[in-house]
């Protein structure tokens, strides 16, 4: 029974990390149709930044935030530079020049980092005060951290004039240019806010899976599943799905399937919800005219 | 076209066919393993065209189906002594199968989904390759060593001899032409048109009488069943296969192959294949340190510079050329579902 | 004194395709002038044109600034808001959101909520409303509160397309009777787009016609109401 309750929570507290991803993804999909494929490189590289500054020997949350902003920055400028002149572009010129991005960040990290696997340093490591049996410290601390982005990322949209723009940008970009919100703006923000996730997001989990460049392709692929889970335009579905995805993950994977298969895990589950539920659990059908 | 006109193009032809033949003798065998593998990635980005150039359905998961295909001629030839040429049919009805079971759950999906779904099945298929289970099998993460099938006779052109990278060229020159062919007559009739009519407006294809779902299945299949036969074939020119062999980027280099090449075109999976073959290598001559940021960078460059790949660039440059004369070929510029 | 809004020589396309061809209008403080004209006359494109948001040459003097070239966004912050046809409502956001909306680009907190309170005054089913997503709101609810969103900004011009459409006679009436009322009260001038030429007169100062992106009528709408030719030939009456 231990064991059993053990894998629940650990599937928790990996969902938090899902649910942030797949928050990242459902949030830049509301605001520019689109799917960063880049999202878990990015993260990765973020990480690597992060990495580097604690070695430099900056405190830990001194280097997190810095991180986080240097994320923001970059998502932000992609989205300025990168992607603006293909906005309007086809779906597979836009996935290709995702894909591009994904690539260059994988090979940078690399490049840049190395290849060799890293150990990153959790902020709450073993023995800090509200480590329990059944959740370890940094199970704990992850799932705060998730939290708080969650009710931070909220709260910015829901009382912040500058949420409701990007909402509105996202939502109607005609009426929103109408009332003067520069739109264009708004869709670099929403990369910006979501590389921010999705550094914090990788910070988490390098203790956990030991850094190296690819260290997200397989959770990129959770978060996605997360996302589809919860309904693909459903924010809170999205953080939903990704604790569902989390516990299924390692219940599967302790019970049913065996470790060495997690990504399939994944993907049976994005099949699946497929097949049973296209719209998720919390979605809304989407109804087209011809 | 006319007489004289049909005339040219089949004399082009025969010369274009001799020389064909006679270019593997010109060169090392290295090189002719190089021209091997354009042609097995040919083939290859023809399949996926079929889904995401002429149906609109992104994959970004086709290394999958490259990687079955390759496994599966493998462990025939390895496990139960299948000769090499008998292996292709069985890696495509195989592939079929899987893509037509991938299709299905897919059929819900567009655009970037689909694309993210895909490619959930290629992060996934290099771990279930490795899976212990199956390891009698598969060889687990060491893959299965083959060896290059031997020429069935002894022939000498131009002083080099017929080596079996030689003779595999002509088998994969071979199958090259059948499979083109075979895309040909599918896409140039009914069933491209359907294909088209569905990627650019399903719900209106739909209320024409196609059965969308059955359709949309069926084109999954065939394009896996394509891209399965070059990786069947890649098991004999390469005589290896293991699991990281078929990673994501794989999968990420098909899908380059297409849109470099060109949407919906059938002579456009050359030019893909030979930019997916060369270019990481010209890559790899600029920075050795990080060739997959120059060949990021190179696409991205792309995607500004061509977005509709080299048969989009030649239609371009041909009907600047030819203002007066109209064809009806399809756009490969319009929406993808 | 000087108009507010000098339109002279304006062109508008759709890529390829031309719309507008040098089409002169103005609009004085305070007056509400009109553009009729049939489905397809460019009416629409008009409006879009004075805020740039299609590919427009010529000149538009607002408030003697040039506009042409300037960005959509850069243009409302200058003063001039729109209620756009088919309302723009944000329909996933609340009323109370779409109203806020209104004042982005507005820096004097106090004085935006005193514009709130406002707009719930002049129609209280707006308030009753307030907290409910704004895409369940009735036509006639979602006019009102695309005029309220587009005066929430405090605009020097309002541009209206079409604000009568597909909405009941009552609802309109009370509609044009508020407008005139915003218009005498606090002195905001209207460009309004109308197909319904009768409702448009009636509230209108000044009155250009436009027929497949030219002008061919202009001058005080007391004028062209009763003048018979231009009731006959161009207004079916």
């Amino acid at each position: 029974m231990e064991a059993f309750l053990h894998q629940i929570f650990a599937g928790i507290a990996n969902g938090g990390i899902y649910a942030s991803v797949g928050l990242a993804l459902v949030m830049i999909h509301q605001a520019t149709h689109h799917i960063n494929f880049a999202q878990g490189e990015m993260a990765t590289f973020s990480t690597f930044i992060a990495w580097a500054l604690i070695n430099a020997g900056w405190p830990y949350w001194g280097a997190f935030f810095l991180t986080v902003a240097i994320s923001f920055a970059l998502g932000l400028i992609i989205q300025r530079t990168v992607l603006k002149p293909v906005e309007k572009a086809p779906v597979l010129t836009n996935v290709i020049v995702f894909v591009g991005l994904l690539v260059i960040f994988n090979a940078v990290a690399g490049w840049i980092f190395d290849h060799t696997i890293k150990s990153f340093p959790s902020p709450f490591p073993k023995g800090t005060f509200f480590e329990t049996k059944y959740f370890s410290a940094h199970d704990i601390g992850s799932i705060g951290v998730t939290l708080v982005v969650l009710v931070a990322l909220y709260c910015f949209f829901k009382f912040t004039p500058l949420g409701l723009a990007m909402r509105a940008a996202a939502q109607n970009p005609e009426s929103a240019r109408l009332v003067g919100v520069r739109v264009s703006w708004m869709l670099g923000m929403g990369w910006g806010l979501a590389a921010a996730i999705g550094a914090v997001a990788g910070m988490m989990v390098a203790p956990i899976v030991f850094l190296d460049p690819n260290m997200m392709g397989g959770i990129l692929l959770y978060g996605f599943a997360a996302a589809l889970l919860g309904g693909i335009d459903n924010p809170w579905g999205a953080v939903i799905g990704g604790f569902i995805v989390g516990v299924l993950e390692n219940l599967l994977g302790a019970y049913v399937i065996g470790t060495e298969l997690k990504l399939t895990v994944a993907l049976v589950l994005i099949v699946g919800t497929l097949i049973v539920r296209p719209d998720g659990l919390f979605g809304k059908a989407v109804v087209t005219r011809v | 076209m006319n007489a004289s006109n049909k005339k040219l193009v089949w004399i082009g032809g025969l010369v274009l066919l001799a020389v064909l033949c006679v270019l593997p003798f010109l060169v090392k065998n290295f090189r002719v393993f190089q021209f091997n593998m354009v042609m097995i990635y040919a083939i290859a980005i023809l399949g996926l065209n079929i889904l995401t150039g002429y149906n609109g359905q992104i994959s970004l998961g086709h290394g999958a189906f490259y990687a079955i295909g390759a496994y599966g001629a493998a462990i025939l030839m390895d496990g139960a002594g299948v000769p090499y040429w008998a292996t292709l049919p069985f890696a495509a009805v195989l592939c079929f199968v899987f893509g037509f079971l991938m299709g299905f759950p897919a059929l819900r999906l567009g655009g970037h989904y689909l694309a993210l779904a895909t490619f959930a099945l290629a992060l996934a298929v290099p771990q279930m390759l490795k899976y212990k289970k199956i390891e009698h099998l598969t060889g687990g993460v060491q893959g299965i060593v083959l060896s290059k099938p031997e020429p069935p006779f002894e022939l000498s052109i131009l002083g080099q001899p017929l080596s079996a990278d030689r003779w595999l060229y002509f088998y994969t020159l071979f199958v090259l032409l059948i499979m083109f062919l075979i895309a040909w007559r599918l896409l140039r009739g009914r069933v491209g048109r359907a294909l088209v009519a569905i990627r650019d407006h399903p719900i209106a294809a739909s209320a024409m009488g196609i059965n969308l779902p059955v359709f949309k299945s069926i084109t999954f299949g065939v394009s896996a069943a394509f891209t399965g036969v070059a990786g069947g074939l890649s098991a004999s020119v390469v005589a290896f296969v293991s699991p990281d062999s078929f990673t994501s980027f794989l999968s990420i280099t098909l899908l380059v192959g297409v849109v470099v090449g060109g949407l919906a075109s059938i002579p456009g999976a050359i030019a893909g294949a030979i930019f997916i073959q060369y270019v990481p290598n010209v890559a790899d001559e600029i920075s050795k340190s990080a060739p997959w940021a120059i060949y990021g960078t190179f696409l991205i460059l792309l995607m500004y510079l061509m977005p509709s790949g080299a048969a989009g660039l030649v239609s371009k440059i041909w009907s600047r050329l030819r203002p007066a004369s109209t064809s009806a070929t399809s756009s490969p510029e319009g929406k993808l579902s | 004194m000087p108009e507010l809004l000098e339109v002279k020589g304006l062109k508008a396309s759709y890529g390829p395709t031309q719309v507008l061809f040098d089409i002169d209008f103005a609009l004085a403080q305070g007056q509400i002038t009109t553009i009729l004209g049939a489905n397809g006359a460019g009416k629409t494109t008009t409006l879009r044109a004075v805020c740039q948001a299609v590919r427009t040459s010529g000149s538009v003097l607002f408030d003697g600034q040039q506009l042409v070239g300037k960005s959509t966004e850069s243009v409302v912050r200058m003063g001039v808001a729109q209620v756009p046809d088919g309302r723009g409502t944000f329909t996933a956001l609340t009323v109370e959101e779409n109203l806020r909306l209104g004042a982005y680009v507005r820096k004097d907190k106090a004085e935006v909520a005193v514009d709130l309170e406002k707009a719930y005054a002049r129609f209280p089913r707006l308030k009753e409303r307030r907290n409910q997503q704004a895409g369940t709101l009735s036509g006639g609810e979602q006019q009102m509160l695309a005029i309220s969103r587009a005066l929430m900004l405090r605009p020097r011009l309002l541009l209206l397309d079409e604000p009568s459409f597909g909405l009941a006679p009552l609802i309109v009436a009370e509609i044009f009777r508020i407008l005139r009322q915003i218009n005498e009260q606090e002195k905001v001038s209207m460009l309004l787009v109308e197909q319904n030429a009768n409702l448009a007169l009636g509230l209108a100062h000044q009155a250009y016609l436009l027929e497949t992106g030219r002008i061919v009528i202009s001058g005080p709408s007391e004028t062209i109401r009763n003048d018979e030719t231009i009731r006959k030939v161009y207004l079916g009456h």
